[in-house]
């Protein structure tokens, strides 16, 4: 593994160093030769892909990084070449990034912020890498973003759907691919007020935390423009396993669409247990009950069985579609590993690629030279359809999938059938939106 | 009113699981005196043999079947089930529909095996030792028995389905005279609340009533005397190890399709269980089924809307501020006995 | 010297020594070898190690010296972070308030849970102070978010109003936690041959804090206070009647144990000015009570060496993913080399875990005094043979008489 210089913006003075360490420094104090954090200087470039490897979302992160490793050999002309060959920019040649072999380290975020932040800096102080990406919560993508933000590297965030990451808690070092709920909220509400009527009284349960509250904040506001109520909204403690007495009052709430703000196991639990308590066969104000998950992944499909049949929600993205960039990654995927990948992964191998890209256009890994070639950059054909990477939070604009449980499933991994391709324009929000507003980007920072 | 009736079901319910949990736990750490870390991990297994046992009903053979399409675009190979081609398909599939009942079955001895086989090779020397290093042992043991699970069947919930006769709810509303559909309860959960009192009843009546259990009971007040009397008490200890550790694995088995099993869900539920054994009173039996009840109830009533409104995250903390509120009226929780782990 | 035995000095010089040339004795392996994997001198698991060091060094204080097992001192740990971080939000970048905050905020708070748990002993004590820690962290995640920031964490951001500071840098970023402008993340790095030396600023801060800690505890463990809080472990029935109160020295104990922790707090939030609920949680409350019993509880190094142990395996066992193994085996035909890998794997990267809980399995089954007690007997094999037994220096031997156990 190459190690660069690893000298940080404030580098400190040598007399400094004697003071605090009661040490006789030789003279082989290194110089500050480089003008920012981990520049590659050998003829490798190295990665550092931060993934949840123990805890609930271990099968998410192990598909991540699934994701990172067929990225890093597309990015060396290994394999079939994935959606380099789709890639509407040419930049990338399959012999590394900027002629330097891609290497890659991983760590386990643990999905606790302070575990993701330990393993972000052994991987930045240790390993030298210069770009850190993954990760399955909004909690730990914030966390590592500044991180990064101060330490100097680039963050291409994972899987990360909470307004906040490109909100209030956005940095000039950070970048999301992944949609975030108000997407979700935008690209949901006109599909369920087609299928359920505009006339609907809700109950939300909410997961007590940020990306709960974030969540239904924007199904809420987005279903009641086209003119649902909203009966009642109910936080449910993160680590709750039995929500029945959260259910139960939902049966006199007078409400006849549950919105489930969950996520992972959390999910998982209260959708099943809301199917055992026979929501869904109930009829109230003469219209069938109905459920709704606002964000949903293929395993989370995949762990509610046959209760997720005929639920809608959104996701980034899905290996069902069919245009070429998705066919071509589902295929390198699936002849690796198969098995197809999901939207998790796909963000994280778009998130490399994108990176990379930028790397090469920018002419330089310095980390403000790749942020600035990477924001307003509009490109195509990573499976999501034109993308723009938005200069002013580092949100990336593409279209949302709405999906539905699939009643008849073809085979183990077909649990989502597409429903609608909600298109970009209608998710869009001004960058000031007041579900965003509070923070800002601040300068980039090249660390060193 | 419904409303009430409504929080009272879900506490018994609620409070049937904790009861039982607490159960096992309370054989092993409230009378042998061992902090079982492991408990929750115990527990976990007992889902898991369910999660297991579908999955040996499912097994099933390959047949390409040039018609159909994969993912990929290649052909299709569709699985039938052996249990299905042995037994006609639709006795085979209500073997798979049925396969959570019958684990039960299946988890007895696999939970006694595991329990002697723990007992026998590792608790057995950390009777005498201090709780610290009971505490390191058993931790380090969950974590391994943890990582086993994950390696064989990774860490997403795994949907383990009640049979189809126990989907839907039992109007409890229209036979008290209320309004239909107000007051539904499903059946399923129903069925965990009466299989858990079975199963407190049987454990009560097995160590009340058999000679065995008398043993057992004078061994826990004074282990050298009853040692004295020529009667072999460490085997007993082993058999009531592995007593514990089915009633865990029973736990796990039928809260399974309640709770989708995951290999993350006896440390979720592992600092519960000690908070209601202790909050029962260490020793006692009784005291820890009444504490599973009691918490249980308190928390479908604190996660009532109403109470919500009006303290705020009062439904995250009511079980710690319960235990601690009983902690501090009754010095050895309900009904603990005196000098059990007071030191 | 410095109102310690002979013995003891040593033991804090050799502490000091080893604290001071952490940066050579961990980066043991060159950074072109492939055994540098297990290199741990890099500025953030240093800080770590000294950290947490701190962290269990005042939980043994209580543990160790009065037998009573806190189940719930990661909220002191927790508090500490939180106080600290508003400071940086509040006051100034400098370190020094933060730090003061962080004390006696956790005290006050350790002064408050202590006087109500400390009315029951052993296992109900117990399960008080895990209560108490798992309010905390449940409100703070939810409830409490205006002032703890939630799931995300409490972090510093460019508009704190930092009245005593700047809101932001020359350069438009957040300014760095610092001590009088020696900045915490500032590091120079020594290349000698093919290895690669870290110094860093807030490494040795954290260093010098425990070294400090560590000493003040052995005047502790040595004063008639320590001695009373022996007695307690003992037979507090017996001390009872000789008509003393226990209750105002398992108190005091209990309060300088939650003043440590909150300083462990404070400084991983200089070292890092993010605060997070999961620090409250009662898994974090378990680790640090692992790392007493793995270390040896009781023993005055035992907890930092357990402490040690459990960082390591964490920050570098997950690292070593199949790429690596696969590098390391390369040189092995094929099939040998897969099978090699796939059993190394189990172990290491995502299976770090099992690891973790293999080894603390073993030690406590082998070495029934946790790991001081390996060192022991290390130390004991070395007297026999006629050597000095004071030259593995991270492996100290105690004397017996020092173990409280």
């Amino acid at each position: 593994m190459t190690r660069g210089n690893l000298t940080r913006r404030g580098l400190l003075r040598t007399g400094a160093v004697v003071t605090g360490a009661g040490l006789a420094l030789p003279t082989i104090f290194t110089s500050r030769a480089s003008a920012f954090t981990n520049d590659p200087t050998g003829d490798t470039v190295t990665l550092g892909f931060n993934v949840p490897q123990t805890g609930p979302y271990a099968d998410e992160g192990a598909d991540e990084l699934r994701a990172f490793q067929l990225a890093v050999e597309h990015l060396n002309g290994e394999g079939d070449g994935g959606m380099l060959n789709t890639f509407s920019s040419k930049a990338l040649q399959g012999n590394g990034i900027r002629g330097k072999k891609v290497a890659y380290v991983t760590g386990d975020t643990q999905t606790k912020s302070d575990a993701a932040r330990a393993s972000a800096q052994s991987m930045i102080q240790k390993d030298g890498a210069i770009m850190i990406s993954g990760g399955s919560s909004s909690g730990v993508a914030v966390a590592v973003q500044g991180l990064c933000q101060e330490a100097g590297v680039i963050f291409m965030a994972g899987l990360t759907h909470s307004n906040d990451t490109t909100g209030k808690d956005k940095k000039a070092n950070g970048f999301r691919h992944f949609f975030n709920a108000y997407m979700s909220g935008a690209a949901l509400a006109p599909v369920l007020a087609k299928n359920y009527g505009t006339d609907r009284r809700a109950y939300h349960l909410t997961a007590d935390y940020t990306w709960g509250w974030t969540q239904q904040e924007s199904i809420q506001a987005a279903t009641e423009a086209l003119g649902w109520t909203t009966v009642n909204n109910v936080l449910t403690p993160l680590a709750e396993t039995d929500f029945s007495a959260y259910i139960t009052p939902v049966l006199q709430s007078g409400a006849d669409v549950l919105v489930l703000n969950h996520y992972g196991g959390n999910m998982v639990n209260s959708l099943t247990q809301a199917v055992q308590f026979g929501l869904r066969d109930k009829v109230v104000n003469g219209k069938n009950f109905e459920i709704v998950v606002p964000l949903y992944s293929e395993l989370m499909a995949k762990g509610a069985g046959d209760n997720i049949k005929g639920i809608f929600g959104s996701t980034n993205w899905s290996w069902t579609l069919q245009d070429e960039g998705t066919k071509a990654f589902v295929k390198s995927f699936g002849t690796k590993y198969g098995f197809p990948p999901s939207n998790a992964a796909q963000t994280c191998y778009a998130q490399t690629l994108l990176y990379a890209d930028a790397v090469e256009r920018a002419g330089s890994f310095a980390p403000c030279d790749v942020g600035a070639a990477l924001e307003g950059f509009e490109f195509d054909g990573l499976g999501n359809g034109p993308t723009l990477y938005r200069a002013a939070d580092h949100q990336c604009f593409k279209d949302v999938l709405v999906m539905k449980g699939k009643e008849d499933p073809a085979n183990e991994f077909d649990n989502l059938e597409l429903v609608e391709v909600t298109p970009r324009a209608q998710v869009e929000y001004a960058p000031d939106h007041p579900m965003f507003a509070g923070g800002e980007l601040g300068a980039c920072n090249n660390g060193a | 009113m419904d409303a009430i009736i409504l929080q009272i079901l879900n506490g018994l319910d609620k409070g049937s699981a904790y009861a039982l949990i607490a159960l096992g736990l309370t054989l092993i750490f409230g009378t042998l005196g061992v902090v079982n870390f492991a408990h929750g991990a115990l527990f976990m297994i007992g889902a898991f043999c369910a999660v297991t046992l579908n999955r040996l009903f499912s097994l099933s053979f390959e047949v390409v079947d040039p018609t159909k399409l994969d993912f990929l675009g290649n052909p299709a190979k569709i699985k039938t089930a052996y249990v299905e081609a042995w037994f006609g398909q639709d006795f085979g599939a209500a073997i798979i529909d049925w396969s959570v009942p019958l684990a039960i079955l299946f988890s007895i001895p696999v939970m006694l095996a595991i329990g002697f086989a723990m007992e026998r090779g590792l608790i057995k020397h950390f009777y005498k030792r201090p709780h610290a290093d009971q505490i390191l042992v058993t931790f380090g043991l969950a974590i391994v028995l943890q990582e086993i699970i994950k390696y064989f069947y990774g860490a997403n919930p795994i949907p383990t389905p009640a049979p189809s006769a126990f989907t839907g709810s039992f109007d409890f509303g229209a036979m008290l005279g209320f309004d239909v559909g107000q007051i539904i309860y499903p059946y399923w959960r129903m069925v965990y609340f009466a299989f858990s009192l079975v199963v407190i009843g049987a454990v009560f009546a097995f160590l009340r009533f058999t000679t065995f259990g008398m043993v057992v009971r004078a061994g826990m007040a004074d282990r050298e005397t009853v040692g004295l009397l020529g009667i072999n008490i460490d085997r007993r200890f082993t058999i009531m190890f592995g007593i514990a550790a089915s009633v865990a694995g029973m736990a796990g088995v039928m809260y399974a399709p309640i709770n989708s099993p995951n290999y993350h869900m006896g440390m979720d539920f592992l600092v519960l269980s000690f908070v209601v054994v202790v909050v029962g009173g260490m020793g006692s039996l009784a005291g820890a089924v009444l504490a599973g009840f009691l918490l249980g109830i308190l928390q479908s009533f604190a996660s009532m809307n109403e109470i919500k409104s009006l303290l705020p995250g009062i439904d995250q903390i009511i079980i710690y501020l319960i235990a601690i509120v009983i902690l501090l009226t009754r010095p050895r929780g309900l009904m603990g006995r005196k000098g059990v782990m007071e030191d | 010297m410095l109102g310690l035995d002979r013995k003891d000095f040593t033991l804090v010089l050799i502490i000091a020594l080893v604290a001071l040339l952490a940066p050579f004795l961990l980066n043991f392996w060159p950074t072109e070898s492939g055994m540098a994997q297990f290199n741990a001198g890099y500025p953030a698991l240093m800080q770590r190690f000294a950290i947490y060091g701190i962290f269990a060094i005042g939980f043994n204080i209580l543990f160790g010296l009065t037998g009573y097992l806190s189940f719930g001192h990661a909220a002191f740990l927790g508090v500490g972070s939180y106080s600290a971080v508003w400071m940086f939000k509040l006051l100034s970048m400098n370190v020094l308030p933060g730090i003061f905050l962080a004390i006696i905020v956790s005290g006050l708070f350790a002064l408050v849970i202590g006087y109500v748990s400390l009315r029951r002993s052993g296992i109900y004590f117990s399960i008080l102070t895990l209560a108490f820690a798992q309010m905390s962290f449940n409100l703070a995640y939810s409830v409490l978010t205006p002032l703890t920031n939630g799931e995300t964490g409490l972090q510093t951001t460019l508009n704190d109003p930092r009245i005593l500071g700047a809101s932001r840098t020359a350069e438009g970023g957040i300014p760095v936690p610092s001590l009088f402008g020696l900045e915490m993340n500032a590091t120079s790095i020594w290349k000698i041959g093919g290895w690669e030396f870290q110094f860093n600023v807030g490494y040795y801060f954290a260093a010098a804090l425990m070294v400090l800690t560590f000493y003040l505890s052995i005047r502790l463990f040595r004063s008639p206070f320590g001695l009373m809080l022996r007695a307690i472990k003992t037979n507090q029935t017996r001390m009872s009647y000789t008509g003393l109160s226990s209750r105002p020295y398992t108190l005091a104990a209990f309060v300088i144990s939650g003043m440590y922790a909150g300083l462990a707090g404070a400084l991983l939030a200089c070292m890092d000015p993010l605060a997070g609920a999961e620090r409250m949680q009662w898994t974090a409350s378990g680790e640090v009570v692992i790392m007493s019993i793995l270390g040896g509880a009781g023993t005055l190094l035992g907890p930092i060496l357990g402490a040690g142990v459990i960082k390591y395996l964490e920050n570098i066992f997950s690292k070593i993913n199949e790429g690596v193994l696969h590098g390391w085996f390369d040189f092995l035909p094929e099939v040998v080399k897969e099978p090699l890998v796939w059993l190394f794997a189990r172990f290491t990267g995502e299976g770090w875990s099992l690891t973790l809980g293999l080894i603390f399995m073993i030690v406590v089954i082998f070495l029934p005094g946790g790991l001081m007690e390996g060192a022991r007997r290390i130390g004991d094999l070395f007297r026999k043979r006629g050597k000095p037994s004071d030259d593995d220096k991270e492996h100290h031997p105690k004397p017996a008489a020092h173990v409280a156990e």
